[in-house]
């Protein structure tokens, strides 16, 4: 390995090989200010993950933000285009509120958009791309996909109030099938029943479902899925697969959506999908697809590639002479190694070597 | 060698029900009735490895990924909202949340209704959707004193047989929502032991018929 992968955290180290991946397919960089006026995210306030922004008065009397999320400025900043698709990607630090704690953070966060004339072509690229970012992540990750589509058709058959059905989708995002049966007693819910059930491949899923979206829009919802699934199974996608327990906001998304987990870490690191409706309260005809991948969840990889903490730690004494304790430590360096340069060696430090450094050379 | 299914139990008499379910549903680890203060214990054979914690934090313990599963009132998944699957109700530990008060109590409209409980967030949804206006008193353990020394107006907290709040003078007004044990499992564990957890929840779902 060489030194400067060596010196990277794993975080860094996959920030990089996503840049370069997104760059190969014609993704370029978006780069944003810290600061956005606080009325965008009003307006669009249950598309954040989570509320709370933190706002500030600006010299001009404006009401500010820390940025909370990236998706929206791209949004607001992209022009229409017809019949192409604008590739974006970014690297920002967002400010929000995480969930366990209920204090601001400041999180890193990757993803991409693709905007515009979004085809079938389109959003298999980015599910391909979010795959990738997954397996560069770690090879053992699941990308599981799901489509609002199909969870939409089942859930409008049972024509129920807006609270029974936020509850019925409450419920699906939680595989909790005890909790739909109570909520609909009497009534005929087998199609709900298998779609909570249902999670695995494609070709296993999908077909068990069929017989509940034989028609309409629950149909072309599940065809649409299929051929996704289809194209990312022909591209080698190994950990594809597909879970109804996805479900974003129907306000804002629609179509497929999907998220990525990680052996190791307890919660998804990737997560994303088709935001047309998003794009229509923002007053933009054109499709979007995108995903975001929160790269403060990836701290708690092991770093396998770092046994140690440092390779040498040289001891020297309180009469060591400044010159010459330079030149060796300056030695060590250029043989490729790290060097400690310590009176004492602090405790639980991990080096693969202890040297000493004594009457004007290095002794072992 | 197969990685166990690390599973949170809640310490006490709902614990140890549960944990007779499990191990009646063939996931059985026999150390764990041995009289003495171990919290973990594992079984190879069965792919098992249990530990008790205080059972309102079990759902920590699953949505971090400590425990792949774990069983948890409904009180303290609605009042904590964990990010975790809930899989199968298991019909023990049965109760509800109610609003209960003094026997003389009369509710006046117009003035803010003082309500003393453990569960916050349930109390303040509930008056949420009734539109109610009310002033949460954040209490942790003796909620019946409350409406007695004249702390609050009414209290929100979990009825199992009433005995309590009669020995209190107190009873039981309306039913916010019924509570009993749900098996709940992490999101990213459930994919990586699917198998694993999904036999355990069928065999659980077995015992919960049965019963």
């Amino acid at each position: 390995m060489n030194p400067v992968d060596y010196s990277l955290k794993p975080e860094e180290r996959v920030l990089f090989a996503l840049r370069a991946l997104y760059q190969k397919y014609g993704y370029s960089q978006f780069k944003m200010g810290k600061f956005e006026e606080y009325d965008l995210y009003v307006r669009n306030k249950d598309f954040l993950v989570s509320d709370g922004v933190i706002t500030f008065t600006d010299t001009d009397g404006r009401l500010m933000a820390l940025k909370p999320d990236v998706t929206l400025s791209i949004i607001k900043n992209t022009r229409e285009a017809f019949g192409c698709v604008q590739k974006l990607y970014y690297s920002e630090n967002v400010y929000r509120v995480s969930g366990s704690t209920r204090c601001f953070k400041e999180i890193m966060q990757t993803g991409l958009e693709c905007i515009g004339d979004v085809d079938l072509y389109n959003l298999c690229e980015v599910i391909f791309l979010a795959a990738q970012s997954l397996q560069i992540i770690d090879e053992r990750y699941v990308l599981d996909l799901s489509h609002m589509g199909v969870v939409a058709a089942l859930v409008d058959a049972l024509e129920l109030t807006d609270q029974a059905r936020a509850e019925i989708l409450k419920c699906i995002g939680e595989k909790n099938a005890d909790g739909v049966r109570k909520l609909c007693p009497g009534r005929d819910i087998d199609g709900l029943l298998t779609l909570i059930a249902a999670h695995g491949p494609s070709d296993r899923v999908i077909p068990a479902l069929r017989p509940y979206c034989a028609q309409g829009a629950a149909k072309a919802a599940l065809d649409e899925l299929e051929a996704v699934a289809g194209v990312l199974a022909a591209d080698g996608c190994a950990g594809v697969r597909v879970d109804f327990s996805i479900v974003n906001d129907m306000n804002y998304y629609n179509g497929i959506v999907f998220m990525g987990y990680i052996p190791g870490i307890p919660a998804s690191v990737l997560s994303g999908g088709q935001y047309d409706k998003l794009m229509r309260r923002m007053g933009r005809s054109a499709r979007a697809v995108g995903f975001a991948i929160y790269m403060d969840l990836l701290e708690r990889l092991e770093d396998a590639a770092r046994p140690y903490d440092v390779d040498t730690v040289l001891l020297y004494g309180e009469d060591a002479d400044a010159v010459a304790l330079s030149q060796a430590v300056r030695l060590l360096t250029e043989s490729g190694r790290s060097v400690l340069a310590q009176k004492a060696v602090p405790e639980k430090l991990r080096y693969r070597q202890l040297l000493r450094f004594e009457d004007g050379g290095i002794k072992p | 060698m197969r990685e166990l299914v690390n599973i949170a139990l809640p310490k006490g008499r709902l614990g140890e029900k549960v944990y007779g379910m499990f191990a009646a549903a063939g996931f059985e680890c026999p150390s764990i009735l041995e009289p003495n203060r171990k919290l973990i214990f594992e079984n190879e054979e069965a792919g098992v490895r249990y530990f008790w914690v205080k059972p309102s934090d079990v759902a920590i313990y699953v949505e971090r990924g400590a425990a792949d599963i774990g069983v948890a009132g409904k009180d303290i998944l609605l009042e904590y909202a964990p990010e975790v699957y809930e899989l199968l109700d298991l019909n023990v530990g049965v109760c509800r949340m109610a609003v209960a008060a003094k026997k003389d109590f009369r509710d006046n409209p117009e003035r803010t209704l003082r309500v003393a409980t453990k569960f916050a967030r349930i109390a303040r949804q509930y008056y949420a959707s009734l539109g109610r206006d009310i002033d949460i008193i954040h209490l942790n353990g003796s909620i019946e004193i409350a409406p007695i020394l004249g702390l609050s107006d009414v209290i929100v907290d979990i009825v199992e047989t009433g005995k309590t709040l009669l020995e209190n003078d107190l009873e039981p007004l309306e039913t916010i929502v019924p509570i009993s044990a749900r098996l709940i499992a992490n999101k990213a564990s459930f994919r990586f032991k699917a198998a694993e957890i999904e036999a355990i929840q069928e065999g659980l779902q077995a015992q919960v018929k049965q019963a």
